[in-house]
């Protein structure tokens, strides 16, 4: 199996995947035996409050990244029911005009009764992707108030969308979410209140960029950004690595079945 | 905390040009409040899109919705491309306007079920759940 994988064998890719959030042991022994990737993925977290646009956002990035030729992978996380243990995945919603490039692998995890954002498995999965070929991986936490904030630990720069008219400066400068985002997005930048949300952003946050995902608009800005964030993370910054750690390597891989 | 250790995980969508979807949306939220991963795709997609979605989503089945018509030719087309690219264990059920005459040849061609209007939504709930014993 852990051959399939290196190879991208999509039914292996989301096979393993499964077993990983089923917390069956075959998908760790199979993370075991792959290779580290020479290169390694360039990891991405999307976090936010609900209904700012996480998902279109991402469907966005899906297709900047594919102009760049890279090959994507894209895991978004929803909530599941406390209650019933159900859940409905409606991320992918948005992004399915890419359900069938070859080059796009896209997948739907249920948080299962974990706290923090992400799923259990979350982690695993993107390794899973880095070993089967996906150089830029996604992930698009569940739509988190303040205080989720497990995706920090998990990718290399962590995008904030936040739309207008949800709190003044006072709620920028608390501690959480906008702290620990790397890049802020202003989603839904054409509606009322737009500029008021930027200038009070601002003051606080280092970077802050306007967007309307739905027309594609400040993508181009939003992936220079990225860029650049990610050349400011190989400068080996000792605080970075203090605060995050590197998120895919083999260290982290082993003894990781717990997730 | 009641959550099962591996939920049942289907996709559940609208394939073609159809943009009826009071009817599965109900059902998806049916399937969830039993218990189930609903991978949930929305409106207009087509049956490759169906396909590479239920094989990147690992699900153990499809239900899809049809008031188009068009099921005739949507159904064995999905059926056709699982085989293709060796997901023919994934199970296909549906759900719509389909007259009584299409049923047994859209079953034979390896729909497994059919749910038509009136259905008794623990019927729906009922044979997703007994897919868990299959696999």
């Amino acid at each position: 199996m852990a051959k399939q994988l290196e190879a991208g064998d999509v039914r292996a890719v989301a096979r393993v995947i499964s077993w990983l959030e089923n917390r069956d042991p075959a998908g760790a022994a199979v993370l075991a035996h792959c290779a580290p990737s020479p290169k390694g993925a360039f990891v991405i977290g999307v976090t936010g409050y609900p209904g700012t646009g996480k998902s279109t956002l991402i469907d966005q990035l899906i297709m900047a990244y594919r102009d760049l030729g890279a090959k994507v992978g894209v895991l978004a996380v929803d909530v599941s029911s406390p209650v019933t243990g159900g859940a409905l995945l409606g991320d992918r919603i948005r992004m399915q005009r890419h359900a069938d490039d070859p080059q796009v692998f896209i997948r739907s995890m249920a948080t299962r009764g974990q706290k923090g954002g992400l799923a259990g498995a979350t982690r695993q999965a993107a390794q899973v992707l880095e070993a089967a070929g996906y150089g830029v991986i996604l992930i698009e936490t569940v739509g988190v108030g303040q205080n989720e904030l497990d995706v920090m630990h998990v990718v290399h720069t962590v995008i904030a969308v936040v739309a207008p008219g949800l709190g003044d400066d006072i709620q920028a400068m608390k501690a959480g979410l906008l702290e620990i985002a790397d890049i802020v997005v202003v989603n839904k930048g054409d509606r009322d209140g737009a500029d008021t949300t930027l200038r009070d952003l601002r003051e606080w946050c280092k970077t802050v960029i306007r967007t309307v995902a739905v027309k594609g608009e400040g993508i181009a800005e939003l992936i220079a950004v990225i860029a650049e964030h990610e050349r400011w993370r190989d400068l080996d910054r000792p605080q970075l690595h203090k605060r995050r750690g590197p998120s895919l390597d083999r260290r982290s891989r082993a003894g990781s079945s717990s997730g | 905390m009641t959550v099962a250790a591996t939920p049942l995980r289907i996709l559940i969508g609208k394939v073609g040009l159809d943009g009826h979807d009071r009817g599965v949306k109900l059902v998806a939220r049916a399937l969830r409040d039993a218990g189930i991963e609903i991978i949930y795709t929305g409106l207009h997609q087509s049956p490759e899109q169906i396909v590479a979605t239920a094989i990147q989503e690992d699900v153990q089945a499809i239900g899809l919705s049809i008031h188009s018509g068009a099921h005739n030719s949507l159904f064995p087309r999905i059926l056709g491309l699982l085989r293709e690219q060796g997901a023919g264990d994934i199970v296909l059920f549906g759900g719509g306007i389909i007259p009584d005459e299409d049923v047994p040849r859209l079953k034979a061609a390896g729909v497994q079920m059919l749910f038509r209007p009136a259905t008794p939504m623990h019927d729906i709930v009922d044979f997703v759940n007994g897919l868990r014993i299959e696999r």
